[in-house]
């Protein structure tokens, strides 16, 4: 069993012809996810990394029966990319892309809104279920197949936390960065609805950061719905100044609000362990996993 | 990306949202001028700075002649102001607004600001104006009255009435209201605005409602499609290492500590800034390097860190991905042999080909402290800020 990505996947890549786009879908085909084809306006008819080019979503869906989307393409043109595949009615869009106008983002959630397919992202490293697909940017050598799920709004972070998970012997069931920007499509309410649901996961690692409610209110749905697998997080920016971005758009404590403290406090009232320190996680998921 | 008040109140004028008449000046001379040309005896001496709450702090005031307006303009160009939202170190005052007094029967408060949750824009008005809108947030939020903008519609008129009933405007206070939320919902969807606000909003003893204040803040993601605006940037109110970084791609903040960092990735640059804290230290700046860590970006990355006087050893952690250790390894010999880096560095790599990386960095002749693993960098880095520098 897996969340979201797995052999199942019949993937495109949107922006196959750009620098990112094919040395990702490189690493992709290398790690044996099924690439089905490329999408590039204007490039319709060529060939890219062994499978063919079309020049809309649409021509890809009908030639090569695709049910998953990533983007790699420049922000300027990524909302609409993302749309168009909304319009094809993927299954899911995995959006790498960082730099994504906000106003730009309102307008690919309306459109996700009247529409059963899912977005992860953007401003994210993707999703991977170890051994079977890996979708975006993420190292796939680090990752083992094993029971833990982490999600995250960071990258390299992410990285940290499955090196860790990794060298406790444990594994990971999916790992998903669920991005960096104010307005994304799945949050950690989505993932923890999908790691209760999969029978291969025990134990779930989620990585906050300082910006937004998102931590608060997965911590109230693990309460509402009596969530029984074990949560470790972890909330970066415990040092951040107020008022100031910290590299990522969504990461900042704005008017008073958003701070690591308030999330750490509402974390542990619902019950998940939290650890201060980012070299804490696996050691602190192997001890609630043997409690 | 910030701008001053002027600046806002200079693009209201183009989108018809009503604002006093002003004049930006620069010098005690040019205030003087302005007023001559102004024609009412009465001005406001505004402090521009990119910061809240300067009316507290004592940057805003009123003159009733033109010998005031000398030594208002005397006492706050220059002066070194703080306010709640600049810290205690205080932002100096470079630049003025001269604006014409206006008779006001009643302050709100107006804005409009991305919310995360609902995935939408929300317009907000307040009948508790002139205050800290943050104070009102937290201890009467029922006083904060809401508008959620549809994505096709826009604000519309029925929502901006409603905004005037929450304000108690009637009649052609109302129209005057409905007129200003629309230009303002529309200056702000045309030019990628991530919060404007106005505080006060007031209702004139003419029955007018006009901007008093205003903050706009644009979305730096949407500025690609605005370029006319990067002439609005004022450098000087930013840090000049952080201006410096910004020029060199690096996303860096600077802080109040002495451990320097340098670290790939957002969200693991805050980690690490937390734990060099946990093992009781204090980190001196955010550093992002992002995913290529060459030896241009490790090299730059070093002359911004030791542009602060105050760090005392740096903390490099780099988890390799698409990134191979072994070329960061190499990037920061290279760094370290053209700038002379006089303070201790901690090295830790992890991720694709770690091992080779920390092969390179032990052959070298360079003296490098280094880790094997997060805690470990940490509790090294912050010891050896007490080391001598060599």
């Amino acid at each position: 069993m897996s969340v979201l990505v797995g052999n199942n996947t019949r993937l495109i890549i949107q922006g196959i012809t750009g620098t990112e786009g094919s040395f990702h879908g490189q690493q992709m085909i290398d790690y044996g996810t099924n690439i089905v084809a490329g999408v590039t306006p204007g490039k319709g008819g060529q060939e890219a990394l062994g499978v063919p080019v079309f020049n809309s979503v649409q021509e890809a869906v009908k030639h090569q029966g695709a049910n998953t989307s990533v983007i790699f393409v420049p922000p300027k043109f990524a909302a609409g990319a993302v749309i168009e595949s909304i319009d094809a009615d993927l299954d899911l869009i995995v959006c790498i892309t960082e730099g994504i106008p906000a106003a730009d983002m309102v307008k690919v959630n309306h459109a996700l809104e009247n529409n059963n397919t899912r977005l992860i992202g953007p401003n994210c490293p993707g999703i991977i279920t170890p051994g079977q697909a890996k979708i975006g940017i993420m190292p796939g050598f680090i990752h083992t197949p094993g029971s833990i799920g982490i999600m995250s709004r960071s990258g390299t972070l992410t990285y940290e936390a499955v090196h860790q998970i990794g060298a406790h012997g444990l594994g990971q069931s999916t790992v998903i960065g669920i991005g960096g920007d104010p307005i994304i499509g799945t949050t950690f309410i989505d993932m923890l609805q999908l790691f209760a649901e999969d029978d291969e996961t025990n134990g779930v690692v989620m990585i906050g950061e300082i910006g937004g409610t998102a931590e608060e209110e997965a911590a109230q749905w693990v309460v509402d719905n009596n969530f029984s697998k074990p949560v470790v997080s972890f909330i970066a920016g415990q040092t951040a100044p107020p008022g100031r971005r910290m590299g990522h758009a969504g990461a900042i404590i704005a008017g008073g609000k958003g701070t690591a403290n308030e999330k750490m406090i509402e974390l542990k009232k619902a019950g998940i362990t939290v650890v201060e320190s980012p070299a804490d996680i696996g050691q602190a998921m192997v001890e609630v996993l043997n409690k | 990306m910030k701008i001053h008040e002027y600046q806002a109140k200079e693009i209201f004028r183009d989108f018809d949202v009503r604002v006093p008449n002003g004049k930006p000046v620069f010098s005690v001379e040019e205030a003087l001028h302005a007023y001559d040309e102004m024609g009412s005896e009465t001005v406001v001496v505004k402090a521009q700075i990119h910061a809240g709450g300067r009316g507290k702090g004592g940057g805003v005031k009123l003159a009733h002649s033109r010998d005031d307006v000398e030594a208002i303009a005397k006492q706050i160009l220059g002066m070194n102001l703080v306010t709640h939202q600049t810290g205690p170190e205080g932002k100096k005052v470079q630049r003025l607004l001269i604006e014409t007094g206006i008779d006001i029967a009643k302050e709100f408060y107006a804005g409009i600001v991305l919310d995360r949750k609902e995935k939408k824009f929300v317009f907000m008005v307040s009948t508790e104006g002139g205050v800290e809108i943050e104070k009102v947030a937290a201890e009467s939020p029922e006083k904060i009255i809401k508008e959620w903008i549809h994505p096709e519609d826009g604000l519309t008129k029925d929502q901006a009435k409603r905004l005037c009933d929450a304000l108690s405007l009637k009649g052609i206070q109302q129209d005057s209201g409905i007129e200003i939320f629309t230009a303002l919902w529309k200056a702000f969807n045309s030019l990628d605005c991530s919060l404007m606000e106005i505080n006060p909003l007031v209702l004139t003893k003419k029955d007018e409602v006009i901007a008093l204040d205003a903050k706009i803040n644009f979305d730096g993601n949407g500025l690609f499609r605005h370029p006319e605006l990067s002439e609005l940037r004022d450098e000087t109110e930013e840090d000049p290492a952080e201006a410096e970084a910004s020029s060199y791609n690096l996303n860096y903040i600077k802080l109040d500590g002495n451990v320097g960092c340098m670290v790939n990735g957002a969200g693991l640059a805050m980690g690490t800034m937390d734990i060099i804290k946990l093992k009781g230290g204090e980190p001196a700046n955010f550093l992002d390097v992002g995913g290529v860590a060459n030896p241009e970006t490790v090299a730059n990355g070093f002359k911004i860190i030791l542009s602060d006087p105050n760090v005392k050893s740096i903390l490099i952690n780099i988890f390799g991905g698409i990134v191979r250790c072994d070329r960061v390894a190499q990037g920061v010999i290279n760094a370290m042999e053209t700038i002379s880096v006089n303070v201790p560095v901690v090295i830790r790599l992890e991720g694709t080909n770690a091992k080779e990386a920390s092969s390179l960095l032990n052959k070298s002749p360079l003296n490098f402290i280094v880790a094997n693993s997060l805690s470990d960098a940490a509790e090294k880095a912050v010891s050896a800020t007490n080391m001598e520098s060599k």
